[in-house]
């Protein structure tokens, strides 16, 4: 007999096979992470099934990423679980070409034929069983049910799927929008086999006989019916399919042991302990008392008394998961408060809980209202609500009311960690976690439910844990196997949670915030948000910092009972707020279209709620709705984009030839260069236009590294769109240099700007057909430059002398100059026009190829909405000289984000928003440095991480928090003044 | 950038200098040329959760896990209270060029003056006078013995890679090295072996001594390791691989260090013959790096004369392997050097590769990541992975998939 185990992230799996390799028993169960116990269950079913076996002798092996280490322990065979599956696939299915399969925590793709090769996901895990699980949570039903909903969709959003903290930034706005369940449960299905695609095909094509394997491909049809879409083939599910890793397994045994034997080694199997732990949130019960007794003073007072009668204030903090409601009494106490899931529509949770009110409290008058949070715009429209407030300045009223003296606070929420840093009575810094960042409420809540508690109960174990596990600060993917790895080392549930505590706080205090002493943070800490209800978070965050906080009692509704005090203290004559009678005529459509206002083709979601009240949803910019069309006349973004399209259009006549020009990267920069040079030699210049997500996906499958930055990834579209053009040949040089702007110690492009070309000759096997300029070339010294570049330009074109090049040289230098002097006179107009309309000046500072609209996605066109203007980092950074860095400055686009710094800090109505591109490791240098130069100018930094995917609505929010926090500074300094 | 920096002063020569590990045979040696010349110098062996926490605190998180590790393992170091901060400098290396990797030093300092440490000088090991300090001079004489130094570590790291795993007595390998390393610091600090000649005759002696450890006979699966410099080398970065692949019952290869000294070198006169430049810079640097050739051929000559071990390919030899998949000017971090060492590990019969790289590298997107496409389509029998670390991945995902590669390995292996 033979004996295969899966142990794999979330379930055992086992199949048993006689002498004559016939199937006689399989089964799989979920093992709560709880392995041994998991094991020796199954092995218990074993022995109630098959007769006989405790004194058989069979050949046991055990395969997947929980069993490896746990198989060394009790002494069996480990065997890979991907070469498992290679092995039953050889033995079951030799047709097969490819395989997919997906498991709970990853991906795999095996290539049978034309050269064997098996793949699996790299260190970020998107697209796995563990995800569907996360987005089904999300949508409030399970994968089945997506998987019926997603059988009735009728349109397809964008979604990351990199990893499940992106995907969810991207699925909560559409949720909070409106989106149909069915679109969003599509779309999910979309994202994975993009991902499944992009993370692991890396330039092999998926063709030939698929076969699809694994739990999410086994269960979900939708999931097999997108992947065939997709892949244009008809995959197949095989029977079994879900057991492919344990039949490998089985197969893979060679080592006899007799049952009985195994079976004992699983029942007295011992962990190690010997993980690395922390000290405990609390000694003794009476450390927790005395800490409980400090916290229980900072309460506002709940009065219930439906027989209230007269003004109520109502507050309303629509957050990414969740919806939270105060009302108010004149003497600012709590007559009524809600806090619950939004279930994908707040709307409807608003409407109930006011009708509810209506009811309740028959002789309280709403006098005002405000709302707050990601559902702010359409909760306003939705309800006639008088006020829309940004979730900062909520904040900071709240926190005021228990500390008047507060300095700083924090946030943290379900999704969300936001920290502001007061200074003078206004917020001088703002610190939001990044797309990349998890930590927050439902991270605990997601382990809480994996491990089989309810959140309120998993805190409480961890409060008296005596060897708290050292998780250090991870993302939710990695933390999983971390925890997995500590409790096949012995660690405790209890020891666990008050791991995963510590772990939150170290995240927001060395990842969000980035202090790296108390001392930083200030003297009046207020915390709060729905997470520090967690006493055990609570604590741990005092004994990180080594200090006191106030914790307020109603830290998870601080935002609405912020907005309350709001609509208390600006409250108009009459408020506008539907009446019971308006609610009950109450109704809400939907209707999902994409805008054809410009390139950007927004995914709008139009909600109508009666009455012609309206709300909008998924637009970058005002066009959808006002129906104006931004000009470029304080937009250097634009500006910027419309010169070049000008480049990209020029023609040339007598035309000697054509090369292809993918614009990216640095081609973004060197467009104006590059095109004069040809075109002096009477080579017509062929350009792609700029990027959109199709261009993408259609180049996706040659990415060989996923962790690149999107603007890089994005290089395999634009070449894919020149191999279908009629050129002669591609140019698309690399570039080690660029050209010194004496700004800098040095001029360097960064690797991947420097380099990528050589990504694409090795990688887009098309590129073969044609001639693909790639070489090495230096236009840092123009003479030596025109040398090289004749012989090189030489192997394509015929005639090429050296005197015409160094003539295209100087022509490409001059029109590179023009370029630069327009941008520069453009940005001293916008400055100019700002200054007497008072309008503030944004510096959106990033790279040249941040202006691509797909690498952006139109922030530029959300900042002008807010009503400012916008300048770009190359059009001011000429003002300042070479300015004195810590760190090395050595990359020409860097030197520029310094010296625009620089400028920002002289002058008044100019701020900087930093956009930095998800991967850019440069950036993480640049980033510091940046917000260094403009703190001691006294400015505020902003970054805006970006990617694939971005989500607008935090970024909204970020925007709208940086332009308050502006406009109380000014109020400020005129008050001082 | 301006120049605010602590610097190591003449008065501060009895300070100790504290130095980050990398490559332990290499950087012991390289210490006890340090003592000799009245440097008290010590290599740092401090490792565990609270390094990687000192690196999450004091570096921003994105940057790359070597800085963050090297940059936590002092901060570590002086927090210990093992020395008087006040009499303790730090030792680093600096390589300049377009990779962030340049910007360690500077990370370092901004990482000191958050820890509370700005009067501790940084001084900067490189040997392309990127920073001088009036305290610490690199005497020819230091130069060369430096450079023998990586020479020595580069032979017994090849002889003990191919030795450990086969020896009969469990132990042998490393008790030779730590013999030898003790009789090149008596030499040194004697002032002998410096000749060309003394050299040549001590690797000879050095290569005699290791071939008389008794092997077991037995085939092994061969793996040889690449990527970034600290990820590929430091135990610290890579999660102990190599111990891991002996474990596996692997057979580790993993070029030395010889290669990435003749590359940067290389690179100053390969800019020149790309873009032009000053033809007696070329000069000089070729002065350079002929001295550093020759005593790479001479450990070559050796390897071939006791012809018991693997012969090591040479600097050049990997520049002609490179011909038609990278391009010499791309230079940045390991470069085309890190294709090449891949195309001569298969060309060596190591075709199962580890390419070890700090998650989000930017040059090994294109070198390493980028390259493994077009070396299986010349070579569709080899087996690379390529393994990311940073401080948030995982032992056992790493592991997981290395044994992936082992097991194709093991099956490539049982077919020839």
């Amino acid at each position: 007999m033979k004996l295969g185990f899966d142990i794999g992230s979330t379930t055992i799996k086992c199949i048993l096979f006689n002498d004559e390799k016939e199937i006689i028993y399989k089964n799989y169960r979920r093992h709560y992470s709880k392995i041994n116990e998991a094991l020796y269950e199954e092995l218990q079913a074993i022995s109630n099934q098959v007769e006989n076996i405790l004194d058989s002798k069979m050949e046991v092996a055990i395969s997947g990423s929980a069993g490896m280490g746990y198989a060394e322990v009790i002494q069996l065979p480990f065997v890979q679980e991907v070469y498992a599956t290679k092995v039953a696939v050889n033995e079951y299915l030799n047709e097969a070409d490819v395989v997919i399969e997906l498991g709970g925590e990853d991906a795999k793709i095996l290539f049978l034929s034309d050269g064997l090769e098996v793949r699996m996901n790299g260190s970020c895990a998107g697209g796995t069983g563990a995800f569907i699980d996360q987005m089904a949570t999300l949508l409030n039903s399970t994968p089945d049910e997506m998987n019926i909903l997603a059988k009735d969709h009728s349109k397809i959003y964008s979604i990351a799927s990199r990893c499940g903290v992106f995907a969810k930034s991207d699925i909560q706005p559409l949720l909070n929008q409106g989106a149909q369940k069915n679109d969003i449960s599509a779309s999910i299905f979309y994202a994975m086999v993009n991902q499944t695609i992009a993370g692991l095909a890396q330039g092999r094509e998926l063709k030939g006989n698929i076969v699809y394997l694994g739990g999410p491909l086994t269960f979900l049809s939708e999931l097999r019916n997108t992947f065939d879409k997709v892949l244009k083939c008809k995959g197949n599910c095989p029977k079994n399919a879900l057991y492919f890793v344990a039949l490998g397994t089985a197969l893979m045994a060679s080592e006899p042991i007799l049952f009985q034997e195994m079976f004992e080694r699983v029942k007295n199997y011992v962990a190690s302990f010997n993980y690395i732990s922390t000290r405990p949130l609390f000694q003794s019960e009476q450390e927790y008392e005395e800490f409980a007794n400090r916290h229980n003073q900072s309460t506002v007072k709940t009065i219930e008394n439906k027989n209230y009668s007269g003004n109520v204030y109502l507050g309303i903090d629509a957050g990414s998961t969740t919806v939270k409601m105060t009302v108010l009494d004149e003497e600012e106490n709590i007559l009524l408060s809600s806090y619950q899931s939004n279930e994908g529509s707040p709307v409807g949770i608003v409407k109930n809980f006011l009708e509810q009110f209506y009811v309740e409290y028959p002789h309280a008058t709403i006098k005002s209202s405000a709302v707050t949070g990601y559902g702010e715009e359409m909760l306003r429209n939705a309800l006639s609500l008088d006020f829309g407030i940004v979730e900062t300045i909520a904040h900071f009223k709240a926190a005021k009311k228990f500390n008047p003296q507060v300095d700083f606070i924090i946030d943290i929420g379900g999704q969300d960690i936001k920290c502001f840093k007061v200074l003078n009575g206004v917020i001088d810094d703002i610190f939001l976690n990044e797309a990349c960042s998890s930590g927050c409420g439902s991270f605990l809540q997601s382990f809480a439910e994996v491990l089989g508690y309810s959140i309120e109960d998993f805190a409480k174990i961890g409060l008296f844990a005596k060897n708290p596990v050292d998780l250090g600060s991870r993302c939710t993917v990695f933390m999983n196997s971390s925890i997995k790895q500590a409790q096949k080392e012995g660690a405790t549930v209890d020891n666990i949670s008050a791991g995963l505590s510590m772990s939150v706080v170290k995240n927001a205090l060395y990842k969000v915030i980035r202090i790296t002493s108390a001392k930083e943070l200030g003297k009046n800490i207020v915390v709060q948000g729905g997470t520090f209800y967690n006493d055990a978070v609570l604590r741990a965050f005092e004994l990180e910092i080594d200090g006191h906080v106030v914790r307020p009692n109603i830290a998870g509704l601080m935002g609405a009972y912020g907005a309350a005090l709001y609509a208390k203290q600006n409250q108009k004559e009459i408020s506008t707020i539907l009446t019971l009678e308006q609610l009950n005529d109450f109704t809400h459509e939907v209707q999902s279209i994409n805008c054809q206002g410009c390139n950007n083709h927004c995914a709008l979601t139009v909600n109508t709620f009666g009455e012609g009240r309206k709300y909008i949803g998924g637009n970058r910019c005002e066009k959808p709705i006002t129906n104006l069309t931004q000009s470029d006349q304080d937009n250097m973004y634009e500006y910027k984009r419309n010169l070049l399209q000008e480049y990209r259009m020029k023609k040339v006549e007598h035309k000697k030839g054509v090369v292809g020009i993918p614009l990216v990267l640095n081609m973004y920069e060197l467009l104006p260069f590059w095109t004069s040079f040809f075109n002096t030699l009477g080579i017509q210049c062929e350009v792609t236009d700029f990027s959109t997500h199709r261009m993408y996906l259609k180049g996706q499958h040659t990415i060989p590294s996923d962790t690149a930055c999107y603007p890089a990834k994005l290089v395999h579209g634009h070449i894919e769109e020149l191999l279908t053009k009629e050129i002669d040949a591609i140019f698309y040089p690399c570039m080690t240099y660029n050209i010194d702007e004496s700004l800098g110690d040095n001029h360097y492009n960064c690797p991947v700007v420097a380099y990528y070309p050589e990504v694409i000759q090795a990688n887009v096997s098309e590129i073969k057909n044609i001639s693909f300029i790639y070489d090495y070339i230096g236009i840092h010294r123009p003479k030596d430059f025109a040398k090289k570049m004749t012989k090189i330009l030489g192997n394509t074109f015929k005639g090429i002398q050296l005197k015409d090049v160094t003539k295209a040289v100087e022509a490409g230098f001059k029109e590179n100059n023009i370029y630069f002097d327009k941008i520069h006179c453009k940005a001293k107009q916008i400055i100019e026009n700002a200054e007497k309309k008072n309008q503030p000046v944004i510096v959106l500072a990033g790279r040249p190829y941040h202006i691509d609209p797909e690498i952006n996605h139109g922030i530029d066109k959300l900042i002008l909405s807010c009503g400012a203007a916008i300048i770009t980092e190359d059009s001011i950074s000429h003002l300042s000289k070479k300015v004195s860095t810590t760190v090395l400055n050595q990359w020409t686009y860097h030197s520029r984000l310094y010296a625009a710094a620089d400028v920002v800090t002289h002058q008044k109505n100019l701020n900087l928003i930093q956009l930095v591109s998800f991967g850019c490791g440069v950036d993480a240098i640049t980033a510091d440095e940046v917000r260094l130069l403009l703190n001691k100018g006294n400015k505020i930094y902003t970054q805006i991480k970006i990617d694939e995917i971005t989500n607008l609505g935090a970024v909204k929010i970020r925007l709208r928090s940086l332009f308050a926090a502006l406009k109380d500074g000014d109020k400020n300094d005129r008050s001082t003044n | 950038m301006t120049d605010q920096r602590i610097e190591f002063t003449k008065e501060m020569k009895g300070y100790k200098i504290l130095a980050p590990n990398m490559l332990p045979i290499h950087f012991s040696l390289l210490c006890n040329v340090f003592k000799i010349h009245g440097y008290d110098a010590e290599i740092l062996e401090n490792v565990g959760p609270s390094v990687t926490q000192n690196g999450l605190k004091y570096v921003h998180n994105d940057t790359c896990y070597p800085a963050l590790l090297v940059i936590g393992q002092l901060i570590d170091a002086l927090n210990s209270g093992k020395y008087d901060v006040n009499k303790t400098a730090l030792m680093i290396t600096q390589t300049g060029g377009g990779c962030r990797a340049s910007n360690y030093i500077h990370l370092l300092r901004k990482a000191l003056v958050k820890a509370g440490y700005s009067q501790v000088p940084v001084i900067s090991l490189n040997l392309s006078g990127l920073e001088k300090n009036s305290g610490f001079k690199f005497t020819l004489k230091m130069i060369r013995q430096a450079l023998m130094t990586l020479i020595y570590g580069d032979m017994i790291m090849l002889l003990n890679n191919q030795i450990e795993p086969y020896e009969v007595i469990k132990g042998a390998s490393k008790n030779k090295i730590q013999y030898w390393i003790q009789y090149l610091t008596e030499e040194f600090s004697q002032g002998r072996g410096l000749s060309y000649k003394d050299m040549k005759k001590n690797l000879k002696s050095i290569i005699n001594d290791f071939d008389t450890i008794e092997k077991r006979s037995e085939e092994k699966i061969k793996v040889g390791i690449v990527g970034e410099i600290y990820i590929k080398y430091s135990a610290l970065g890579n999660n102990h691989l190599e111990k891991f692949l002996l474990e596996q019952n692997c057979e580790v290869m993993v070029p030395g260090v010889m290669g990435f000294m003749l590359f940067k070198a290389d690179n100053r006169m390969e800019d020149i013959k790309l873009y032009g430049g000053n033809p007696i810079k070329y000069k000089v640097v070729s002065v350079l790096f002929n001295y550093i050739q020759k005593l790479e051929s001479a450990m070559i000559e050796v390897v071939k004369e006791n012809g018991h071990f693997q012969l090591p390919s040479s600097y050049m030899h990997l520049k002609k392997l490179i011909k038609g998949y990278v391009g010499y000017g791309n230079k940045m971090g390991e470069g085309w050097l890190l294709t090449a060492e891949m195309l001569e590990l298969i060309e060596s019969g190591y075709n199962n590769i580890v390419c070890a790289q700090p998650f989000g590298c930017l040059p090994n997107h294109i070198v390493g990541k980028g390259m493994t496409r077009k070396i299986r389509e010349h070579y569709p029998t080899s087996n690379i992975v390529p393994i990311d670390y940073d401080p948030s991945a995982t032992r056992v995902n790493q592991e997981n998939r290395i044994k992936l590669m082992l097991a194709i390995a093991k099956e490539n292996a049982n077919q020839i």
